[in-house]
């Protein structure tokens, strides 16, 4: 009897398991399987696209020398770029969180405010100055500045993080400061700086805007003109596959060096801030570096922007058609942020409380447009709707899907934590005092989640409003966003009409990254709790 | 007032059998410790009863319902069933006052109730707090409130008290077990600390393996433990060669007479358990010829834990064959020191071990 109990107690749990409370939550499903297929669809368009022209075709497409001066054009750019971000970045955030550096406060938001400066804007505000700057160096300048950021944020919450206990015990057993910082400090924040490099690369793999105004030429200002202008989508499909494969290798390659080390801190013992290093004589030099790289990289932009502005203001300045596209920016923005941010929900909460491999592969599914530049998108919604619905083609609906499905890694990111933070045990609660479970949901879970609702919802926003490249490629005809009226007016040098738009986009989301620096600061501060 | 049955309880994890069996019976109004160390099953027993979990075979009932058996199950919301969780679990959005109303109806929450309930746990002034303003001690008690403001027929804490500090601990201990007294609640209180068991219930549960291996009154749990593992987790023990003879233990510390129904079935030799506090230990002065004059076994002090109110001899034998050692509790003010000679002599009942 007893010998034959477990068995009978194992088939009854998988007899359950489809019937009683542990079965599948249905609408989450359904929502975290419309997620997957969504994010999937342009890639098997792509892939089908290619396909269909042969393999023959395909062969001779990416055996072509010009391929090979794209892919070493793309990959010199790429590491110079991330290597100097990763520099500067960790240089940038060691100053601020570590050291005794005067007005840190003004300096943590002045290093991440480049963020809310759209790349194009950017390579807009060192071109439209000086006409001379073109080519790798320029690329290269141009994007560390505006990318540098993101490095320099999650190192810099990072060291603000760290225990500062690790580093008396590595000076304990007999390490110099830089010894100290190179084998305990470093490795500590490893995880940061490789995460914020892989955000570096994936963003220069992406970029179209910045490139072409400086006229440097990466694989996906190839596709671009491949398709915009040569019409040719086969072309375009092949090359974009390549992109997805650099991307996905990218990606592979920060997994693969995060996943060895470990740095969770150990045993129960309080955190304790570690104490600044005084700077004495550095403190100028330091004070001159982090001037200048601000300077540079938010000082410049800007600058740039008012000095068209102002010479742009002699002319007629066309406020019917800045308000227009001001509009169409924030209609489709917000369809997509809510778009993204509903998807987000159930796949977050498949993941986090229905933990099994089909729930893990949606998950990461939902994170794979991190790997897929815009344009990547965009061309494969394009050949879907061409082929399959020609009435999305250049639809609303189709740009807002195109932003739902780039930007639902950072929904993601939003909406997941603050469901890790709202434990099943309060929801048990809740049933337990009389609640049915749609009325846990309204009363305990949506409350608890809602301030990551509402940042997932931000950063969607932001992030659709100061895109460019799939919205070139997706507007519907005769309809303009900032993004595409501020390229169409630079395109044809007329900076001074363009610099309003950019001023606009820039103000948008300089909002949030001034948030987001003031938050961490927050973070930062407030004690862990014991 | 309703008595909760738990019968033939299996439930497992991923193949894992947690609890195997298990048999509950906790009578009306009254409250039973479930005692048992970390990961013996007795969260996933409690989360079972309250309907978190669904047990894979046995039944649940609550004051004569069904709560579950193979055929039905009543989700938690239909349960008349409070839990109290390890930490509170209060919600954090939400007020004191709105926590402790969460399960009441909308014209309840608007009544008196709320108010009476924060006074009945003592933490009315605080109604408009959020939780993490509130004390760990605080949070229990809102925690609490909160499972009672429905008048559960059946209340479940599980470990309510192991995050408070030990200072804190007993008092809140306390003033929940009044507040349960004069509820009248049947009470399953979870704990992995015996004294919190054995002072704090009606009846103690031992939860082994997923099974209960034992059920009874404190007194009857520390006095007669079901095996040898059991006497050690309750509390100290001295385990005595013996040879029982008409119903009595011939031991070297003397002879003893036997517990309860022991009495008839022991024969031939073998074990008693004897408890600390049931050893005499007297100084032996070193000058004097002292064989036969002082009864007990001689012995000398190996080492002396002090507790304040009492200390815990261990006490060598002096005898060649290098038995155990014996533990003996004293009162704090009879601690001896280290190295001091003395004889043990055993009284009181002893119980047999297998």
């Amino acid at each position: 009897m007893s010998a034959l109990a477990p068995t009978t107690a194992i088939t009854g749990r998988w007899a359950r398991a489809w019937s009683g409370r542990r079965r599948w939550p249905l609408v989450s499903v359904a929502g975290g399987a419309i997620a997957a297929t969504l994010v999937l669809l342009p890639l098997i368009f792509l892939i089908v696209e290619a396909q269909q022209s042969g393999w023959s075709e395909v062969q001779r497409l990416l055996l072509r020398h010009s391929v090979a001066v794209l892919l070493w054009n793309t990959i010199r750019l790429t590491l110079a770029c991330t290597v100097l971000c990763a520099v500067l970045g960790v240089a940038a955030a060691w100053c601020v969180e570590r050291t005794a550096l005067p007005a840190r406060r003004l300096w943590a938001v002045a290093l991440v405010l480049p963020l809310g400066v759209p790349d194009f804007v950017v390579g807009f505000g060192w071109v439209s100055i000086d006409p001379a700057l073109h080519g790798y160096l320029a690329a290269v300048m141009i994007m560390t500045l505006a990318l540098y950021p993101l490095v320099y944020l999650p190192v810099a919450s990072a060291l603000a993080n760290l225990d500062a206990g690790l580093e008396e015990a590595a000076r304990s057993l007999g390490l110099g400061p830089w010894r100290a910082f190179w084998r305990v400090t470093l490795r500590q924040i490893s995880p940061a700086v490789l995460g914020g490099c892989l955000l570096v690369t994936l963003a220069l793999l992406a970029e179209y805007g910045a490139f072409e105004i400086v006229q440097y030429q990466t694989f996906t200002v190839e596709i671009f003109t491949e398709f915009k202008l040569g019409f040719d989508t086969v072309a375009a499909c092949v090359l974009s596959l390549v992109l997805v494969a650099l991307s996905i290798a990218a990606l592979g390659g920060e997994l693969s060096l995060t996943g060895r080390g470990r740095s969770a801190r150990s045993g129960p013992g309080a955190r304790r801030a570690a104490p600044r290093v005084a700077l004495g004589r550095y403190a100028t030099p330091a004070l001159a570096g982090l001037g200048a790289l601000s300077g540079l990289a938010l000082g410049v932009p800007l600058g740039s922007l008012v000095y068209w502005m102002a010479r742009g203001s002699s002319t007629t300045l066309p406020s019917a058609s800045i308000l227009s596209a001001a509009g169409h920016t924030a209609a489709y923005s917000a369809a997509a942020a809510v778009l993204s941010t509903v998807l987000a929900v159930p796949v977050s909460a498949l993941a986090i409380r229905h933990r099994n491999r089909v729930t893990v592969l949606i998950e990461r599914l939902a994170y794979l447009p991190m790997a897929l530049p815009g344009l990547v998108i965009a061309l494969g919604l394009v050949s879907f709707s061409v082929r399959y619905a020609f009435s999305l083609y250049q639809s609303a609906f189709e740009l807002i899907l195109a932003y739902a499905i780039l930007f639902l890694p950072l929904a993601l990111v939003g909406v997941r934590s603050a469901m890790g933070q709202s434990s099943p045990r309060l929801e048990e609660v809740g049933r337990s005092l009389g609640a049915r479970p749609a009325a846990v949901w309204r009363r305990v879970t949506l409350p608890l989640i809602a301030p990551g609702l509402g940042a997932a919802f931000a950063l969607v926003f932001i992030s659709s409003a100061t895109e460019l490249t799939a919205t070139l490629l997706l507007r519907p005809t005769g309809v303009n966003t900032l993004a595409t009226q501020f390229w169409a007016y630079t395109s044809e040098f007329s900076y001074g009409a363009a610099a309003p738009y950019a001023a606009l986009m820039v103000a948008i989301s300089a909002i949030p990254a001034y948030l987001l620096s003031r938050r961490m600061s927050t973070l930062a501060r407030s004690e862990p709790r014991s | 007032m309703s008595r909760l049955a738990v019968v033939d309880l299996w439930k497992g994890y991923a193949g894992a059998p947690v609890l195997r069996g298990v048999e509950l019976e906790v009578p009306a109004g009254s409250l039973t410790a479930v005692l048992g160390l970390s990961g013996c099953g007795k969260t996933t027993l409690l989360r079972v009863i309250a309907g978190f979990e669904r047990a894979e075979r046995g039944s649940v009932s609550l004051g004569g319902q069904t709560l579950e058996n193979g055929r039905t199950y009543l989700p938690p919301e239909k349960r008349s069933v409070g839990y109290v969780p390890q930490e509170g679990a209060l919600f954090p959005h939400l007020s004191v006052q709105q926590n402790v109303g969460f399960g009441l109806s909308r014209r309840e929450r608007r009544g008196q109730q709320v108010a009476e309930l924060l006074e009945m746990v003592g933490i009315a002034p605080l109604a408009k707090r959020l939780p993490h303003e509130l004390s760990g001690g605080e949070q229990q008690r809102v925690a609490l409130a909160r499972a009672l403001a429905r008048r559960p027929q059946a209340l479940l804490l599980d470990e309510p008290f192991s995050s408070l500090d030990a200072s804190l601990r007993t008092r809140v201990r306390e003033e929940v077990h009044a507040l349960l007294r004069a509820q009248g609640v049947t009470t399953v209180l979870v704990t992995h600390d015996q004294e919190e068991a054995l002072s704090l219930a009606d009846t103690v549960a031992v939860l082994r393996d997923g099974r209960i291996i034992q059920h009874g009154a404190p007194a009857e749990l520390y006095e007669r433990p079901a095996d040898e593992r059991l006497a050690r987790f309750l509390g100290a023990v001295n385990l005595i060669d013996a040879r029982f003879e008409r119903g009595t233990a011939l031991t070297r510390l003397g002879t003893l007479e036997l517990r309860g129904d022991a009495t008839a079935s022991a024969a031939g030799a073998g074990v008693v358990m004897v408890r600390p506090e049931q050893l005499d230990v007297r100084v032996r002065e070193d000058s004097a010829h002292d064989d036969g004059a002082v009864a007990g076994l001689g012995g000398r002090v190996e080492q002396c834990r002090y507790y304040g109110h009492d200390a815990l001899l261990h006490i060598r034998p002096e005898e060649s064959d290098g038995a155990e050692l014996l533990l003996a509790r004293v009162l704090g003010e009879r601690a001896l020191p280290v190295g001091t000679r003395v004889s043990v002599a055993a009284h009181g009942p002893a119980t047999p071990l297998e």
